[in-house]
């Protein structure tokens, strides 16, 4: 049986909050996992697959540590690969494939993160063979700065412009008026955006995305368990990985490895482009969200400037709706990591839940894509697009 | 004058650091498909090979893309704005490095640079680019690009 057959989502939660400073780390967690679970009518005693990327503390990639704090008793699979922000959309694929194998019937999906109250995730030293060539440290380079690069040699280019990376931003922040959790309920125009200060030229502060407590968890399950079920599922129709690396020094900052995993999406699907009607995409920064859309095909190379502007963007009518939620730009962007909220948005967008302004009319079809790492240096890419449950 | 802290070296870079306390700039080549390669190791990321060797680069190049940075953390706080950059070198690759010695507001993609040393004060130094001045480094670039 094809893996994708074999297993639905059948819960989804985000937690409500994005400034959590009594809560800890685990806890989280530990929220987010109870809160996916009530969604689908399971409890913690269901799970016996449980995915976690590196932002989970402690041992084993963090499943250890989090398994044991859980009280999870009946685990027959762990998964803690890790890829960043991307991690749980490699771990849908990862648990539905599992599903299929017999390894798990019931897979527990968790993210969270505290960077506004608690400490940065991540670290762990300059071991790298490549980091004193490019480490911050040596080179000042941060987050913002690589993706500066990337959108510097964009403009260079295509002739893309600060006003139509503003326009992601502006939609985002329309989404986000909509959602009474959303850490940015204010509405930006474009002039808001450029004139928001320099980060690392050409990226303004309102170009990044949001730093946020939260976290959120999904629920995957073999078919059998989400008949026994009443919650309305959600199909994975397909799934593609890639990676991009710095390829010997030849980096090319125009694309992002989208261009390889979204093929192998659509293909597994059997969908094109034109059959999708909501897009979850992975929005660090504005320029992430530009060049994805490109790389997917939803537009030529070069052209996602142009592509962005006039609405197209914005729920419910323009052509290709993003992040209704408001995603990282506005909403929540816990642990500086995307992943889990843009499954969740596609969850709600598919279930007919999402919130009042921004639902999709007839939403069959949604794509998620996750960017893990750097526009600037090395990334993986995840994409999957889920369908709704006739 | 940006922060030069020490690199970690490690046995595929050593010659590479060492090379830097005396002003030069070694890139590794593969003798066998013939590709430069960044950042310098033994195995050939192109053809897999172990026939790789160092070899000296001209440390003339130009900017790929760059950023003028107005925000930072750590020691970097106090030296915005700065300017971080890839550098097309002109043996092939692209490396992420600073352009120094300029005007921030000024540096462009395709400007001409050469490379310069900063000293870390550990026995080897940073390799960091500067826009190339003379008429004399311009033709050596034009030299080095026919060559």
């Amino acid at each position: 049986m094809n893996a994708n057959d074999a297993a639905v989502i059948i819960g989804a939660y985000e937690h409500p909050g994005r400034e959590l400073p009594d809560k800890s780390l685990a806890q989280i967690h530990a929220e987010v996992a109870i809160g996916a679970l009530a969604d689908a009518g399971l409890t913690l005693d269901d799970v016996d697959g449980f995915f976690l990327g590196h932002d989970a503390p402690g041992y084993g990639g963090g499943w250890v540590s989090m398994a044991e704090y859980l009280g999870l008793r009946s685990l027959t699979y762990m998964d803690s690969t890790e890829s960043g922000g991307a991690s749980p959309i490699y771990h849908v694929s990862h648990a539905a494939a599992a599903i299929a194998a017999g390894k798990c019937n019931v897979a527990l999906i968790t993210l969270a993160g505290k960077p506004r109250t608690g400490i940065q995730p991540g670290g762990g030293g300059p071991l790298r063979p490549e980091d004193s060539f490019e480490m911050g440290m040596f080179t000042g380079a941060g987050l913002v700065s690589t993706y500066a690069l990337a959108a510097q040699r964009h403009m260079y280019e295509y002739g893309t412009t600060s006003e139509q990376l503003a326009e992601i931003k502006v939609a985002a922040t329309i989404h986000a008026s909509h959602n009474p959790n959303a850490f940015l309920q204010k509405v930006m125009t474009v002039e808001d955006v450029v004139n928001s200060p320099l980060v690392a030229d050409p990226l303004h502060r309102a170009d990044c995305c949001l730093v946020t407590d939260g976290g959120g968890a999904v629920v995957v399950v073999s078919r059998e368990v989400a008949r026994s079920l009443n919650r309305q599922p959600v199909k994975i129709l397909g799934q593609g990985e890639a990676a991009k690396l710095t390829d010997g020094g030849r980096v090319d900052l125009t694309y992002t490895s989208a261009v390889q995993s979204g093929p192998r999406a659509f293909e597994q699907a059997g969908v094109t482009v034109n059959d999708i009607d909501y897009v979850s995409i992975y929005d660090s920064f504005t320029i992430t969200v530009l060049e994805i859309l490109e790389d997917l095909g939803f537009c030529e190379k070069g052209e996602g400037g142009r592509f962005v502007m006039d609405g197209t963007l914005v729920a419910p009518h323009g052509r290709l709706p993003f992040n209704t939620d408001g995603g990282g730009l506005s909403n929540n962007h816990p642990g500086h990591r995307g992943g889990i909220t843009k499954i969740i948005e596609a969850v709600r967008q598919l279930r007919g839940e999402a919130n009042q302004g921004v639902q999709v009319p007839d939403c069959e079809i949604a794509l998620v894509h996750g960017n893990g790492g750097d526009l600037g240096t090395r990334m993986r890419s995840a994409t999957m697009i889920l369908g709704r449950d006739a | 004058m940006l922060p030069a802290p020490k690199p970690v070296v490690n046995p595929d870079t050593a010659e590479f650091w060492k090379a830097t306390a005396e002003g030069r700039f070694l890139g590794r080549r593969c003798d066998d498909c013939g590709e430069a390669i960044w950042y310098p190791r033994p195995i050939c990321p192109f053809c897999h090979s172990a026939n790789t060797r160092w070899e000296e680069f001209t440390g003339l190049g130009s900017v790929y893309s760059y950023s003028v940075v107005h925000r930072a953390g750590g020691e970097w706080k106090g030296v915005t704005p700065y300017v971080l950059a890839y550098v097309e070198l002109d043996e092939g690759p692209r490396m992420m490095t600073n352009i120094v010695d300029c005007d921030v507001d000024e540096v462009a993609i395709g400007d001409k640079v050469e490379v310069v040393f900063e000293d870390t004060g550990d026995g080897n130094a940073l390799p960091r680019f500067r826009p190339v001045q003379s008429q004399s480094a311009q033709s050596q670039t034009a030299q080095s690009q026919t060559a």
